[in-house]
């Protein structure tokens, strides 16, 4: 699964680099000068409490806030500023922290526009659905089938997802992303507000993307036990901070994480 | 019970993902279609094609086009009048031009002038939603208004200021102005009027109809997956404008047979917009099943106190035709805010089921 354009990383090397990155909305400072990277491979977490700039920082990786200071570095390809078009196009595919799916398609509709980019018939031959516009619908409805299959999500197929509890509503939402056969995966809190069942379902999930796929994940999630048991590396933000990176035993010693976590004692 | 889907199996993609996967549908569009190319001209008089028939496919392919536009792509438009506008006055222009060439050809051509305006006043829509969107389009309906008013060169300096449709033939038929049979000018509205919504149908079921609904359900996401928001609503609203286009040049070429300005004022857009609220946004059964209770129902109330034997003044029954259209508006709208599609999608789950509840 590789998206086009960009070139080969190899398991393991950086794909994709953050250096000095710093984003604020007026007088507030979302994000300041925080720099990271993400393996080829791997599952990284990204953590923080309430405030930290974990959402600002996806936002920032896939183009849709464009930071004032410092440098992405995606595939070897920097930019400062990127449209988020250009971030799918170069393989990046994101989940929302509130599911943000298309409510009034079903879940295979859903999926199966995660695969926009992947189809070109052009407007005659849509208008017709006929040919090759009927032959790339039927082979996209292929890979989306396997998705869904990888999923089993397989009963809900032609449910619109507005009617879909809030668990498959995140499962429809990761699907959709995974259509998209993303060189790097961001999942925005995958796991918020679901129970302990669900939780390891999706845990599950995330592995076998991660495993099957080959896709590198950066997550941002809440549940420490999730965190410390999927990631291979965890980066902490604290106040748009950087205050901690590296595996999760590591992260769980450090002091710095510790206070943000727990509070200091004055 | 009477629509089951049970004992269907579908053994290919291209089978399941068809726009009628279900055997009963496809026989009930097969009904439809004969009831509408040859149970209607042969049985029909007159005033059923002429004034119940063509208007209301002329109408029904003007909601599609706004459907496309409001009801899938999410963008409030007020200027459908004027896009019909553009339509007609284009074809006319046409016409009058190159007297020579088909006027099927020039009916669909008209369709691309829309298109291309209609593209132009979309152009807010990357900045601008929701009702402010609508005010913007607004700014078309009132512009374009005026430019057919003040621009003579679009009406050819005519006297009276309005298009005179002049006699066109087909294959040695005569299709429009004063002398065309209502038959021949029935069947090329319902032909293209068909078409166009299968083509419509298509296009929602493939990659543009799911961009569009995307787009509409969550702009955000849509953007993050790759999908351009500019282009995307820009081709919504050339596609939209083209249906109107074609649905405006029809409307004068083969039911009016002659229009002014007026005709595509802002009433003309509003009408448009209550048959797809009413009939359901998103929907293309609903653009046909909104014209119908729009346009249909008050011509069948006016006739219903004198087929009952009650002597009223024709005003009177004007006026309670009116509140009789507003309450049942009302009522719909309460029993089903997603309109009358969605009615019928619930009336196919009961007779799926019935006899039993569920």
């Amino acid at each position: 699964m590789r998206a086009p354009g960009g070139p080969e990383v190899a398991a393991g090397d950086v794909l994709l680099s953050v250096e000095n990155v710093s984003l604020s909305f007026g007088g507030v400072k979302a994000v300041s000068d925080v720099s990271f990277d993400i393996r080829k491979g791997e599952i990284r977490a990204i953590i923080g409490p309430n405030g930290a700039g974990k959402t600002s920082m996806l936002n920032i990786i896939n183009g849709f806030y464009h930071p004032q200071q410092g440098r992405i570095t995606f595939q070897g390809k920097t930019r400062s500023k990127m449209r988020p078009h250009d971030a799918a196009h170069g393989g990046i595919a994101r989940t929302f922290q509130n599911v943000a799916l298309f409510r009034g398609m079903t879940a295979l509709d859903n999926i199966m526009a995660g695969r926009t980019l992947k189809m070109n018939k052009n407007l005659f031959w849509q208008l017709l659905r006929y040919g090759p516009a009927m032959a790339e619908e039927v082979e996209h409805r292929h890979r989306v089938e396997e998705i869904i299959d990888f999923l089993k999500i397989q009963e809900i197929r032609r449910t619109p997802v507005g009617r879909l509890p809030y668990g498959l509503q995140k499962r429809v939402e990761l699907g959709r992303a995974l259509a998209m056969e993303p060189e790097l995966l961001l999942l925005d809190e995958p796991m918020a507000g679901m129970n302990m069942e669900e939780k390891e379902d999706m845990s599950r999930f995330v592995l076998d993307v991660n495993d099957h796929y080959g896709t590198t994940i950066a997550l941002i999630e809440h549940d420490m036990g999730v965190v410390m048991d999927l990631s291979d590396r965890v980066v902490v933000l604290d106040h748009g901070i950087k205050i901690a990176d590296g595996t999760p035993d590591e992260v769980k010693k450090n002091k710095g994480v510790i206070d943000a976590y727990l509070g200091v004692a004055h | 019970m009477f629509y089951r889907e049970a004992g269907q199996f579908k053994t290919s993609y291209a089978s399941d993902q068809a726009v009628f996967p279900i055997l009963q549908d496809r026989i009930g569009v097969f009904i439809i279609l004969a009831i509408a190319f040859v149970v209607i001209p042969l049985t029909g008089n007159d005033f059923i094609i002429n004034a119940v028939m063509i208007p209301f496919l002329v109408f029904s392919l003007a909601a599609i086009g706004l459907n496309l536009l409001t009801g899938y792509t999410g963008q409030l438009s007020l200027g459908t009048g004027a896009f019909m506008g553009v339509g007609a006055y284009a074809c006319y222009k046409l016409t009058t031009i190159y007297p020579g060439v088909n006027i099927i050809i020039w009916v669909i051509a008209s369709g691309f002038f829309a298109a291309a305006v209609g593209a132009v006043f979309g152009l807010p829509s990357l900045r601008i939603k929701g009702f402010y969107l609508a005010i913007a389009t607004l700014a078309a309906q009132f512009f374009l208004e005026w430019c057919f008013i003040r621009i003579p060169w679009l009406y050819n300096y005519n006297v009276s200021a309005a298009i005179e449709v002049p006699q066109r033939e087909l294959f040695g038929i005569i299709v429009t102005g004063p002398r065309a049979s209502a038959e021949t000018r029935y069947y090329i509205v319902l032909s293209i009027v068909v078409v166009m919504t299968w083509m419509a149908s298509n296009l929602m079921h493939g990659r543009i109809g799911r961009m569009w609904m995307a787009v509409r359900d969550m702009d955000i996401a849509a953007e993050l997956m790759g999908i351009r928001l500019l282009p995307t609503k820009l081709l919504a609203f050339a596609i939209s404008s083209f249906y109107c286009g074609v649905s405006g040049a029809l409307m004068v070429f083969l039911w009016y047979g002659g229009a002014e300005s007026a005709v595509f004022n802002i009433n003309q857009s509003f009408t448009i917009l209550f048959m797809i609220i009413i009939g359901g946004l998103g929907s293309l059964l609903g653009s046909f099943l909104g014209a119908a209770l729009i346009y249909i129902l008050p011509i069948i109330l006016r006739f219903v106190p004198p087929q009952l034997g009650i002597p009223l003044h024709a005003a009177t029954i004007e006026h309670i035709t009116f509140m009789t259209i507003g309450a049942l508006i009302v009522f719909f709208l309460i029993a089903e805010p997603a309109g009358l599609a969605r009615l019928w999608q619930i009336g196919k789950q009961k007779l799926r089921v019935w006899p039993f509840p569920y």
